[in-house]
């Protein structure tokens, strides 16, 4: 009698706990779709807030999460992939490796709200950049490189010992072997490192709020004008809508589109990933 | 090249020693104002008064984590074997990237949700004037630490070897059991990291809590409006004056929070780094 309720109940808590799991998944995807699929319009997408017309539009917001990203990718990228290699490939005292191993798990680690302080008093402060995009992405990039460093260096892992001493065997370079043989074939990581990273950057809110500012005017993204641009990504749009506008379906609208944008880089992410694994 | 890439080796290195040293250059001067013990232990912090004390936040801070801990591990580590050992391979392949998606979904959508379900939903329940609570913030946070926990402990439990528990199954223990006695224990340096895992999330989580917790000061009680370290910074930082001493207090909030999660960080590499060994 008590190993059969010991069993049932065992089999409950484990039914139980992955509906659980499940159930709030979907509550949240059904939830999130029910209330901001009806704000979404081309007018939405395409346009700024226009207080005469009374309409709302996020176009601003698109153009600064898009701008972030971009450059905090074309800073984080050649650094993450170049650690990843001398980590790899050219390090040969371990005592160091571990070093630059652990600060970047320490980096890792570092909650968000540091990285906003952090930026706050070296970007916007000390380096007189101000509130601008410009320092968000700058942040950013310290905040995303584990995530690019990590996932290419697991990828370097993969590329069989026999092609490096083939290309050294046939006279190449350590560089040129690097360039032609090693990073080619473990592309699919160094792409996966920058999905995740730009999974981040896409979620991220806290440092942007704070080094990025929260304006949704329309930017003007000449090359003079943008060290100074500065705006909100999507994610500080919804808190802006959600918390100090009290405008809950936009809010929501915005809420969509994030969970659009999740899903399709857990899905590439996930895609390249198993490819990587095949490979 | 080679000095190139060693450049870049060194940068995270360099990012971690600027970290550092700004937020303990920044951090001092308003903990050396207020007075160490006033600062970390004061019960009063109000902005308007010049009084600095984080110690309900630092209260709110480890009973929020505690509560989401409490809360989340259990559902979590269920959650966890489920997927390891009882689910069909097809509906474990359903199950994960369903996981990875809550993983990835914005803070700030978690606490749009809590504003416009959980907070109302609460303050109905328990008859509250406003539902913006400790226990509000608890369960987003709750939610919100499932997913490292979950993939965390599934790894750990997968990596157990298969003999185990064939012997524990010969010897005639139900499959349950042999999931709780033999399976869990042995992966239980795993599942130690999902869980400091966790802590160290929910410890450093700051936008969700912000949209849900009522970030007043109070002493931490579970239906009341609080304050935690995260949202301690972020809800002041905003409107602070530069160089004035709220903005430098906010400072040595991060600070103190720092030393929380280098704390966290040193214990989540011992785990892991004894569960490599093994």
């Amino acid at each position: 009698m008590r190993r059969k309720v010991y069993e049932i109940i065992g089999r409950v808590l484990l039914y139980g706990c992955a509906a659980i799991t499940i159930g709030l998944l979907l509550f949240l995807i059904a939830y999130i779709l029910f209330r901001g699929v009806g704000g979404i319009s081309w007018q939405f997408l395409s346009t700024s807030e226009s207080v005469i017309n009374g309409t709302i539009g996020i176009l601003p917001a698109i153009e600064n999460t898009l701008f972030v990203i971009l450059v905090s990718l074309v800073i984080a990228l050649p650094l993450g992939v170049g650690a990843a290699i001398y980590l790899t490939e050219y390090a040969k005292n371990k005592r160091f490796v571990a070093v630059i191993e652990f600060a970047s798990e320490t980096l890792a680690g570092i909650p968000s709200i540091i990285y906003a302080l952090v930026g706050v008093i070296i970007f916007c402060t000390a380096l007189k950049l101000q509130k601008t995009l410009l320092s968000g992405s700058l942040t950013l990039v310290i905040m995303i490189l584990p995530t690019i460093i990590r996932s290419t260096q697991e990828s370097l892992k993969t590329v069989p010992q026999s092609y490096r001493e083939g290309a050294l065997g046939l006279g190449s370079g350590k560089w040129h072997m690097i360039r032609t043989v090693v990073l080619p074939s473990s592309i699919e990581g160094i792409v996966t490192g920058c999905i995740l990273a730009v999974g981040r950057v896409v979620g991220e809110s806290a440092v942007l709020m704070y080094t990025a500012g929260m304006s949704m005017a329309m930017q003007s993204f000449s090359i003079d004008s943008i060290t100074g641009a500065s705006g909100a990504t999507l994610t500080v749009a919804l808190y802006h809508y959600a918390k100090e506008n009290a405008d809950f379906q936009v809010a929501f609208s915005i809420a969509t589109i994030l969970l659009i944008l999740t899903v399709l880089i857990n899905f590439a992410a996930a895609f390249l990933g198993k490819k990587l694994k095949r490979s | 090249m080679q000095v190139l890439f060693t450049l870049c080796g060194l940068a995270a290195v360099g990012f971690v020693l600027l970290i550092t040293v700004y937020l303990v250059i920044s951090g001092i001067p308003a903990i050396q104002k207020v007075g160490l013990f006033d600062f970390l232990f004061g019960q009063t912090w109000a902005a308007s008064q010049d009084r600095y004390g984080i110690f309900p936040l630092i209260l709110t801070s480890v009973y929020g984590t505690a509560g989401a801990i409490v809360i989340g591990v259990p559902i979590g580590f269920f959650t966890a074997v489920f997927l390891a050992k009882v689910a069909p391979k097809k509906v474990a392949n359903v199950i994960r990237p369903a996981v990875s998606l809550l993983a990835g979904i914005p803070s700030v959508v978690y606490g749009l949700v809590g504003m416009c379900v959980l907070v109302p939903a609460l303050r109905e329940w328990l008859n509250l004037p406003a539902g913006d609570s400790l226990l509000a913030a608890i369960i987003v946070l709750a939610v919100m630490i499932l997913p490292s926990v979950i993939s965390l402990s599934e790894t750990a439990l997968e990596a157990v070897p298969k003999e185990y528990e064939e012997a524990s199954l010969a010897l005639g223990a139900t499959k349950l059991d042999t999931y709780f006695r033999v399976s869990a224990p042995a992966a239980k340096s795993g599942i130690a990291a999902a869980v400091v895992l966790g802590i160290g999330r929910a410890i450093g989580e700051a936008m969700a809590i912000m949209m849900v917790a009522g970030n007043v000061a109070n002493m931490p009680e579970l239906t009341r409006s609080v304050r935690f370290l995260t949202t301690g910074i972020s809800i002041e930082l905003n409107y602070s004056q530069d160089g004035s001493l709220q903005r430098q207090a906010l400072f040595s909030i991060g600070l103190v929070l720092f030393l929380f999660t280098m704390l966290i960080n040193a214990f989540l590499n011992l785990v892991l780094k004894r569960e490599k060994e093994r």
